[in-house]
């Protein structure tokens, strides 16, 4: 065929450059930097692993859940979960991934998935809990997102961001109904506060100073905010949100500053001990996913060996 | 014998998904995509083409559009508006 010759390989980074500078979208089929594709493929993964292993603290109190209504709202929550998983593997695999690679890749521990879900949800209030914070961190890493310089990628976010708000304010109205409730109930949603307050604020990553990979992140336009500039934001949100259910965040150091909430600081050997595997939950929840996964297999074999037979069923 | 149809899909701009804009006939890929951007991209609607053979569209069927999409009527607590938002809180 009369195709052109491929242009050189300066004059297509100089192109991709120019895209990026504009803050015009690279779609998959663009020419991209062989690093922008592989930070890519490694973001975009271990963000829908955690979304489905995310579904493990919570799916664990479906069958437990106060009243039907709840039962209800969480089913649908963590089947959203589920949904967030499959939009992500999507949009990784239209950088040439391939979904069952990265799931083993998952289920050998070599690709990570969010330390919050390392976390027990011991009591319901921890349901609460989790949709309020760990759901709205998200909200607040998730929506610049939206405006990532890879196509497939920012629409996937933009679909999840939208589904995402509703996973906050269950959340918070399930503690708000804990919080006025009785002295036990009161306490309950405190020692879950308690409990989640400082992993969530870890979710945004370790500080500025340590974050090796994020100025090239930015330059890409794969990252917009720093991950202290989000976490001080999800402060600045949440502070005000915890006064109005008459809780405590447990920091003596909080304070007022301006505009500003600021924190103590923040424990980051927790942090790296959970990255490393020592989390409360790391070996729990890295099993019962691969478990997940085998006990899936013979539907997987079914479906397929149907397939087969009937090559037209529609 | 009349050429195959094939569905055309139009990114408008970059960072915009694929959007079906109609079909057309042509006899193999390479034309479907050469008259697809004459027949649709005549006034530069796109940056992008998709062509799709139609008999490879898998559709639900019309007849079935009650049962196959009611499942998702009865779940309003689906959306945010189903919950209170206290007066004077943000960022929820
Ligand atoms: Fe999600
Ligand atoms: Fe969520």
């Amino acid at each position: 065929m009369d195709r052109p010759a491929p242009p050189a390989q300066p004059e297509l980074e100089r192109e991709f450059s120019e895209r990026i500078a504009a803050d015009e979208r690279i779609e998959p089929r663009d020419w991209m930097p062989d690093g922008y594709r592989a930070t890519l493929v490694r973001q975009i993964a271990q963000h829908a692993h955690s979304e489905i292993v995310g579904m493990q603290p919570e799916g664990n109190w479906i069958t437990r859940a106060p009243s039907l209504r709840r039962k209800a709202i969480l089913v649908a929550k963590v089947q959203d979960e589920a949904g967030h998983g499959l939009y992500l593997y999507s949009a990784a695999e239209t950088l040439g991934a391939d979904r069952s690679r990265l799931l083993d890749l998952l289920h050998e521990g070599r690709q990570k998935y969010s330390t919050i879900f390392n976390y027990p949800a011991t009591s319901w209030a921890d349901v609460a809990a989790i949709g309020w914070l760990v759901d709205g961190a998200a909200i607040m890493n998730q929506v610049p997102l939206t405006r990532c310089s890879y196509g497939p990628y920012a629409r996937a976010m933009t679909r999840v961001c939208k589904e995402e708000s509703f996973h906050q304010r269950q959340g918070f109205e399930a503690m708000s109904v804990l919080a006025k409730g009785t002295s036990a109930q009161r306490r309950m949603a405190q020692d879950a506060l308690d409990r989640w307050w400082w992993p969530a604020l870890m979710m945004f990553g370790p500080p500025d100073g340590q974050s090796p990979n994020s100025a090239q992140s930015m330059a890409w336009g794969i990252k917009r905010f720093s991950n202290d500039e989000l976490r001080q934001r999800f402060v600045d949100a949440t502070v005000p949100q915890a006064e109005h259910l008459g809780l405590q965040i447990p920091d003596p150091q909080l304070h007022r500053d301006g505009e500003h909430y600021r924190t103590g600081e923040i424990d980051w050997t927790e942090f790296q001990e959970v990255m490393r595997g020592n989390g409360p939950c790391n070996r729990q929840r890295l099993a019962a996913r691969v478990r997940a996964h085998e006990d899936g297999a013979w539907v997987r074999e079914a479906a397929a060996a149907y397939a087969e037979k009937h090559p037209a069923a529609a | 014998m009349t050429s195959p149809l094939w569905e055309v899909f139009v990114r408008s701009r970059r960072g915009l998904s694929h959007t079906h804009v109609g079909s057309l006939r042509a006899p193999d890929a390479h034309m479907a995509l050469r008259n697809a951007r004459d027949v649709y991209t005549r006034r530069q609607e796109g940056t992008s083409i998709w062509v799709v053979p139609s008999s490879q569209i898998v559709a639900s069927s019309p007849q079935e559009k009650d049962s196959f999409f009611d499942p998702a009527g009865d779940k309003p607590y689906r959306h945010p508006t189903f919950y209170d938002v206290p007066e004077g809180l943000t960022h929820l």
